[in-house]
């Protein structure tokens, strides 16, 4: 019988800015302790280490704080959907039965304002970058505009979204963002790169998140309320697909990578999208949390209207979204975000999540991340 | 003084200008810039054609904050600018968009123009390329 894989503790360094003293690593090893000590073990139990950070140092120097136990420790670094495919590379170490308990963490301390990417680093020459085409927040903007486009959105949409996140970081002591905004000030907020205002676009921000894995048959032992990761799956981008950085495109649109590793993860857990409970997307900006639903397939292309002005993905809806307040409030520090997608699902599902606790105990939870140049990683998480 | 790309590769000519793109003798996909490999097949059989110089504009948006480096900011200072992607048929391309954003609209015809960035080392205009409402240029045949 196959190995599986539980979720037995949770850390996380709230997200935000702090003292530029603070650094990534020492978030990162707090993020740590704190996962440990939820799930009541000791890093000399640990067997299998892996952490991300895009920025931040290399996550295996943590063992020098944490301890120098000779834990084989992975270092990951594939952008947004670092922290998911960091908790992949744990889950399979489980699977192959490498060990019986696994480390995850992320960690990231990025400088304030929009990344500035390397030409060099994604395979393009330098007038891509000199001419002032590589800059992440532009693609957003496209991306969204197209989308709203052709499957006939508002851009009201987007205030809509943003609204909601802002409503649901008031609702979360650990958001950075905790104050609500209203849809008005968000679409006349400044602009970045239109359609999109400051408020629907997630900040570069600081903090850490980790989990602890168990072996699933030995996970009660651990936690009172384990919570199974059935399924997660990743992917990179296949021909079509619009992605950041992309020069040119093919006159056929193909589809995204989250399409492909949404499909692989529900598949892989024997479960459909409409039997998700609580989600958690990627919110780089309030319109990608709009296509992610449509891509990852928890709604049809076009559907989003109805479902978001009728408030079925606050906390109170039928398919809550970013209870946290997602990247949108809780800014995104790259190698922690997915780990802070699985620890609100997780907290949601142990009926742990305080004022934004979604009613009627949730059983079935999913995450989702969607990084540069083209990478999506997928969870789906049972209670 | 001769006016220089800022990167040869994109350019089959700048007088008039064209941009240079590859197309798979395999399967048939064209790219921008060429490449050596195909993206779709990944067959290594490119052969260097010349891209339409008209097309629509596939979707936009405006620059509206200055780019960190490695952007250089003109001599002049940095004002916004539009960027988009222009779908020339066989390839849809990204480009800077000369021309007023408040009339630039998914759909509308866009026609390739020369885009003046900096001074080279011996003074002569380094330049990229951008695409510009069709509705800017002289009607075709208009020319004096």
């Amino acid at each position: 019988m196959s190995i599986e894989v539980a979720v037995v503790g949770v850390g996380l360094h709230p997200f935000g800015r702090h003292d530029p003293a603070l650094t990534g690593m020492t978030m990162g090893a707090q993020a740590s302790r704190l996962a440990l000590a939820d799930a009541g073990v000791r890093w000399a139990d640990v067997g299998y280490a892996v952490g991300g950070s895009n920025v931040s140092g290399k996550p295996d120097t943590l063992v020098s704080v944490l301890g120098l136990t000779g834990v084989p420790f992975v270092n990951v670094r594939n952008g947004c959907a670092t922290a998911g495919v960091a908790l992949a590379t744990a889950a399979n170490a489980i699977r192959a039965g490498e060990t019986d308990l696994a480390l995850v963490v992320g960690f990231d301390k990025h400088a304030r304002g929009a990344f500035a990417a390397s030409p060099a680093d994604y395979g393009h020459s330098d007038w891509y970058g000199e001419t002032g085409l590589m800059v992440t927040t532009q693609f957003f903007a496209m991306k969204d505009r197209r989308y709203l486009h052709t499957h006939g959105l508002k851009e009201q949409l987007l205030a809509q979204v943003a609204a909601k996140a802002f409503r649901n970081g008031e609702l979360n002591p650990d958001a950075w963002r905790r104050k609500a905004i209203s849809e008005d000030e968000i679409m006349r907020a400044r602009v970045i790169n239109p359609p999109l205002t400051q408020y629907m676009l997630c900040s570069p921000s600081e903090g850490a998140a980790a989990v602890v894995l168990a072996r699933a048959d030995r996970a009660a032992d651990l936690c009172e309320r384990p919570v199974r990761l059935a399924a997660v799956a990743k992917r990179t981008r296949q021909f079509g697909s619009f992605e950041v950085f992309s020069p040119w495109l093919p006159p056929q649109a193909g589809h995204s990578p989250s399409v492909d590793a949404a499909r692989a993860v529900f598949a892989s857990a024997g479960l459909a999208p409409s039997d998700v409970q609580v989600a958690q997307l990627q919110d780089t900006d309030s319109g990608a949390e709009i296509y992610h639903m449509a891509e990852t397939g928890l709604c049809e292309d076009g559907a989003q209207q109805e479902l978001i002005d009728a408030n079925e993905t606050a906390p109170t809806g039928r398919l809550p979204i970013n209870t946290d307040g997602g990247c949108l409030a809780n800014g995104e520090p790259v190698g922690a975000s997915g780990l802070r997608q699985v620890i609100d699902i997780v907290l949601q599902l142990q009926g742990r999540a305080g004022a934004r606790q979604v009613a009627g105990s949730p059983r079935v939870g999913f995450t989702h991340v969607y990084g540069a140049p083209g990478i999506s990683a997928c969870t789906v998480l049972t209670g | 003084m001769t006016t220089t790309a800022v990167d040869p590769a994109l350019f089959s000519s700048l007088d008039p200008p064209r941009l240079a793109g590859s197309r798979c003798e395999s399967c048939g996909t064209v790219t921008f810039p060429a490449q050596a490999g195909c993206a779709k097949c990944t067959g290594t059989d490119m052969a260097r054609v010349e891209l339409p110089d008209q097309g629509t504009l596939w979707t936009w948006t405006v620059q509206a904050f200055e780019p960190k480096a490695p952007y250089r900011v003109p001599a002049e200072g940095f004002s916004p600018y539009g960027v988009g992607y222009v779908d020339l048929g066989e390839v849809i391309v990204e480009s800077r968009l000369a021309g007023d954003p408040a009339g630039f609209e998914i759909g509308m015809a866009m026609r390739l123009t020369l885009l003046p960035l900096w001074a080279g080392p011996d003074g002569a205009p380094v330049v990229s390329y951008a695409f510009a409402p069709a509705g800017a240029f002289a009607p075709a045949g208009g020319n004096r």
